[in-house]
């Protein structure tokens, strides 16, 4: 009698165990992805429905959207859009470029992986350029560029007696930007690499050094595989930093002179929300071009993932 | 250990790397400490075109000019508004989503997080319009609370990557030994997971605060005013009024990084721990 | 009363707060502006007199900060939307007008007899034949000078009247030879290249033709435009170098310090020269020289303008105070305290002011017509297209034909034939 009791009430206790267990995960994750569902997935949708608009932003006093549909039409305005192909190509100047926070972070990151006394303070302060906002960043490479006083136009009149002012000069205005943007993205890479070197293991390094490795080869054979890793977020946030090159394109030209460093973020902004903008659909169809050259790095990025939880 | 110690090199090659580590550091912080000097320079040194040679003094009254004459402390203080709402708001959400992610095998649950983890990298300008009408819409724009509302949002996605793999890598054994005692799943979360997870609280915190302190893109999206901007958004604006007083920018910028630089100092494990993040499996 | 708002939220808590305030019995208006300090003042001085004639209306300024009104607007005027608005004539205000969001006051304009007392502003009010802004202030622009600079490179000083295309180009030579430069310019923002060009077209080829070129009526490819090039050209070798990467302020600054002997600017600029040390003693303006000869001369003053919105809820006092600032005694006050110049001709401007008055008689006699600016006169994108051909002439001036190219593109797919 007593235990058809307990196995009476134990059933559905278990079962309203079980029911919680199934419900649990929902009600933990409403909040965020509710959050996440309004701010990020829907804009997203939203984004390439107006792509296919053109929309100056203006509402009639009832309130009505009144923008009209075009179809592919601001897509088609793209391919023969001379600026559009300008910011595509500086976006491509920075992917390439920017990589090169790699191995200058990788090697700042080897000349710093001492245990020499203060070495910690050293590593804190090359990490520095990091911390600081990007519009700070920005002020003060306009400042070392600026003409006629600003240090790296004295220095190239100097040396060439001429001074450039690279701010205005549309041939070199994108490099001088992204020379701005790699000191903090080398401090990044610099301090995934330290880690990484951290963690290295000892045993393979000394075993490597007993087979007569050292130098390059060690960093090539024996350490860079062990580092892959560290190697591969670099890579992910090197190309991240690159292609959201926004704030410093702002700061420093405004795309000027004459569009010279548009990059497409700052271009679609620019059409959106810059002074002689406010075309909404041509701005969210820069951003939806933008978003599928990202997405091809997001998936690589996923896939990894993917492939490293089930192997699990 | 690669490299090999210093200290089984020569004793030239160690005197070489003390030497060589101030110089290189000096090199790689030269655009800041230029900036720090102009900051103290005083604006007659600029005016007469001395920009880098011995100052003529130190001027802490180009701090005091920017505090008492332009609304830069209004804009730190908007900063803060945002801010600390944001981080909050992202790491308690985030705490749950990395919980249910984490602990629970229910359908779908790779298809969420990395849902989460791919919103985390799309480009801000495909959420700008719509997010910006939206704000609008909703009487948010120009206020911080809307700025911090999109923040939070956002900032989830990072965070949740964070936590879900923070949570993953602690003892299971915990868990199950609670259901097996019968404790309800929001107990286990509160009582169980969640004072386990401190470090990556504070990690979480400092990062990103330290990422919305420096956001400048939704500043200039959501915001307009000195009521509701930001230092980035506010200095940015400042320098388009300081034309040539380069002083001031310079103060204004070494005030802008303060915060930050700041907290990186005072948690800088917690910080390196955060951005680390996947660089050792 | 005035309001100080930024926000759109704190916007409705001041109309909250209006409304409340009202249980006198007054009749409101509310004006959203943009005014820095000094024409902030003086509009709270033109609403205190309009007061005072109609005490039955209470008058509301709400005002905004001067850059994010171009924003704020673009919001107010279908979420909340005041009676009347601050904006800006011609192309600047089409948008607006074609959403049905500024209000069409033709009648205002007919039964206060605006149309002669402010003549030179009916063409930049008009849209499709009805008015839709009231003028109420405008500036010269010209050619701002440093006599010292002239001193120093033993140029003779312009004559009352400016000089002669050939001699202003003659005495760039000049300048050049004693390493200063003879135009200055801060063009990193851009629109300050449009006012050369501007001046140039008007000056080659006379306002009509500019205006139609602004319009998207004109082959960049004609020879006319060839000829505007030609002349810029000639300009180009004794623009300030780097001009791209520094700001109007900058260039100012080379004015100022005697390192730029001329500058084409709007009159606003005048404050800036003087904070900077010059006075009316070494200050000099003077119109842009004539370059064709024969053409009726033509200048650039960009007027400010308020509206009458389509949600105004108290459209028939909104249109007694549009009517009052359009009126000579407001516009001579107005303008007074402001340093700029009335739109209205029987209004009077400060005659203790060299360049105000020589703005009102460079402005009352150009017989060729008014131009409201590039980036007024053109459609927005156009505009900038433009402007970013301007500047890349005076940086790449080998580069004229793909610039012409790449603008005729733009106007064929902006303006379809």
């Amino acid at each position: 009698m007593a235990a058809d009791m307990t196995a009476a009430s134990a059933a559905p206790r278990r079962a309203r165990k079980w029911n919680q267990r199934s419900i649990a995960p929902w009600l933990f994750l409403a909040p965020g992805l509710f959050m996440f569902t309004v701010y990020v997935l829907w804009p997203i949708v939203q984004s390439i429905t107006l792509s296919f608009y053109d929309w100056n932003g203006l509402y009639n006093k009832d309130g009505q959207f009144t923008g009209t549909f075009v179809g592919m039409g601001n897509y088609a305005e793209l391919m023969s859009d001379p600026a559009f192909e300008t910011s595509l190509w500086n976006n491509l100047k920075w992917l390439v470029l920017y990589m090169a926070a790699l191995p200058i972070g990788l090697f700042i990151a080897i000349f710093l992986n001492q245990t020499v006394r203060g070495i910690r303070i050293y590593k804190s302060l090359f990490f520095f350029p990091f911390v600081i906002s990007q519009v700070v960043v920005g002020l003060i490479f306009a400042w070392f560029y600026a003409p006629n006083f600003g240090l790296f136009y004295l220095l190239t009149e100097k040396l060439t007696g001429q001074g450039t002012a690279i701010l205005a000069d549309p041939d070199l205005v994108t490099y001088g930007i992204i020379a701005a943007g790699l000191w903090p993205q080398i401090a990044y890479v610099m301090i995934l690499y330290l880690t990484g070197l951290n963690n290295v293991a000892p045993d393979q390094i000394e075993a490597a050094r007993l087979d007569g490795a050292k130098g390059w080869r060690m960093l090539w054979f024996v350490v860079l595989p062990q580092l892959r890793p560290a190697t591969f977020i670099a890579v992910i946030v090197t190309v991240i930093g690159a292609l959201r090159s926004f704030d410093l394109v702002s700061i420093m030209t405004n795309g000027g002179p004459f569009g010279s460093s548009r990059v497409l973020s700052y271009y679609m902004f620019e059409m959106a929300l810059g002074e002689y903008g406010y075309r909404m659909g041509f701005g969210a169809a820069i951003a939806v071009v933008l978003f599928a050259i990202m997405m091809v790095f997001i998936s690589g990025f996923i896939w990894k993932m993917w492939r490293d939880e089930t192997e699990r | 250990m690669f490299p090999r110690p210093i200290q089984q090199s020569g004793q030239a090659a160690q005197w070489l790397y003390t030497i060589a580590l101030p110089v290189a550091l000096i090199i790689w912080l030269f655009p800041l400490l230029g900036v720090a000097l102009t900051s103290l320079r005083p604006a007659s040194d600029l005016a007469q075109g001395n920009y880098f040679g011995m100052p003529s003094g130190i001027a802490w009254e180009n701090y005091a000019y920017i505090f008492t004459k332009t609304p830069i402390g209004q804009y730190m203080v908007n900063s803060l508004w945002v801010t600390i709402p944001t981080v909050v708001g992202a790491v308690s959400l985030s705490l749950m989503t990395g919980f249910a992610l984490a602990v629970y095998g229910f359908r779908g649950n790779i298809l969420v997080f990395f849902m989460f983890v791919a919103g985390n990298f799309v480009p801000f300008q495909i959420l700008m319009v719509p997010v910006r009408d939206m704000t609008l819409q909703l009487g948010m724009y120009d206020t911080w609370y809307g700025l911090a509302l999109f923040h939070i949002a956002f900032q989830t996605g990072f965070c949740t990557l964070f936590m879900r793999n923070f949570i993953k890598a602690l003892p299971y054994e915990l868990i199950e030994a609670a259901r097996v005692e019968g404790v309800a799943e929001w107990r286990i979360f509160w009582f169980i997971v969640l004072p386990l997870m401190r470090p990556a609280i504070a990690a979480l915190s400092v990062l990103v605060f330290t990422f919305i302190w420096n956001d400048f893109f939704w500043a200039t999206v959501l915001t307009q005013g000195v009521d509701s901007q930001p230092i980035t958004a506010g200095l940015s604006s400042l320098n388009g009024q300081w034309i040539a007083q380069w002083h001031l920018v310079s103060a204004g910028s070494i005030l802008a990084a303060l915060p930050p630089v700041l907290m990186f100092f005072l948690m800088q494990k917690h910080f390196i721990a955060g951005l680390t993040l996947g660089a050792v499996k | 009363m005035v309001r100080y708002t930024k926000g759109a939220v704190a916007l409705s808590a001041a109309m909250l707060l209006a409304t409340s305030a009202l249980a006198q019995d007054k009749r409101v208006v509310t004006w959203n502006a943009d005014y820095d300090p000094i024409p902030l003042a003086a509009a709270e001085a033109l609403i205190a007199d309009f007061e005072a004639a109609n005490p039955e209306i209470d008058v509301q300024l709400n005002n905004f900060d001067h850059e994010a009104y171009k924003n704020a607007i673009r919001n107010f005027l279908t979420a909340d939307p005041p009676d009347l608005a601050n904006w800006y004539a011609a192309n600047r205000m089409r948008p607006f007008v074609e959403a049905g969001l500024f209000a069409d006051i033709s009648d205002v304009w007919a039964d206060n007899g605006l149309n002669d007392a402010l003549a030179s502003s009916v063409l930049s009010s008009t849209i499709d034949g009805k008015q839709y802004a009231v003028p109420y202030t405008y500036y010269q622009w010209g050619i701002y000078y440093n006599r010292d600079a002239y001193k120093a490179a033993g140029v003779d000083l312009p004559a009352d009247g400016g000089v002669s295309w050939d001699q202003f180009l003659a005495n760039c030579e000049k300048f050049k030879a004693a390493g200063i430069d003879c135009v200055t310019t801060g063009s990193s923002a851009l629109w300050p290249v449009a006012g050369i060009f501007d001046y140039i077209s008007m000056r080659t080829n006379g306002y009509q033709f500019h205006s139609d070129l602004a319009a998207g009526k004109i082959s960049w490819k004609s020879p006319e435009v060839k000829a505007v090039f030609d002349n810029f050209g000639k300009l180009q070798p004794f623009v300030t170098a780097n001009h791209a990467a520094i700001d109007w302020q900058d260039a100012a600054a080379l004015l100022v310090q005697g390192k730029a002997a001329n500058y084409v600017m709007g009159n606003f600029a005048v404050g800036v020269f003087k904070e900077g040390g010059m006075t009316n003693d070494n200050l000099g303006f003077m119109v842009f020289p004539e370059i064709t000869a024969g053409i009726a001369r033509s200048e650039e003053a960009p007027t400010d303008t308020v509206h009458l919105t389509s949600g105004a809820k108290n459209p028939e006092d909104a249109k007694k105070l549009l009517a009052y600032i359009a009126s000579a005694d407001a516009q001579s006050k107005w303008n007074g305290a402001v340093g700029q110049l009335p739109t209205n001709k029987n209004a009077t401007v400060d005659a203790a002011d060299p360049f105000l008055t020589a703005g009102f008689q460079a402005l009352s006699t150009a017989t060729g017509g008014i131009a409201q600016f590039w980036d007024r006169d053109a459609d927005a994108e156009y505009a900038k297209a433009g402007m970013e051909g301007f500047q890349q002439f005076l940086v790449q001036p080998d580069q004229l034909d793909a610039i012409l190219d790449r603008l005729e593109q733009t106007r064929l797919r902006l303006y379809p034939q």
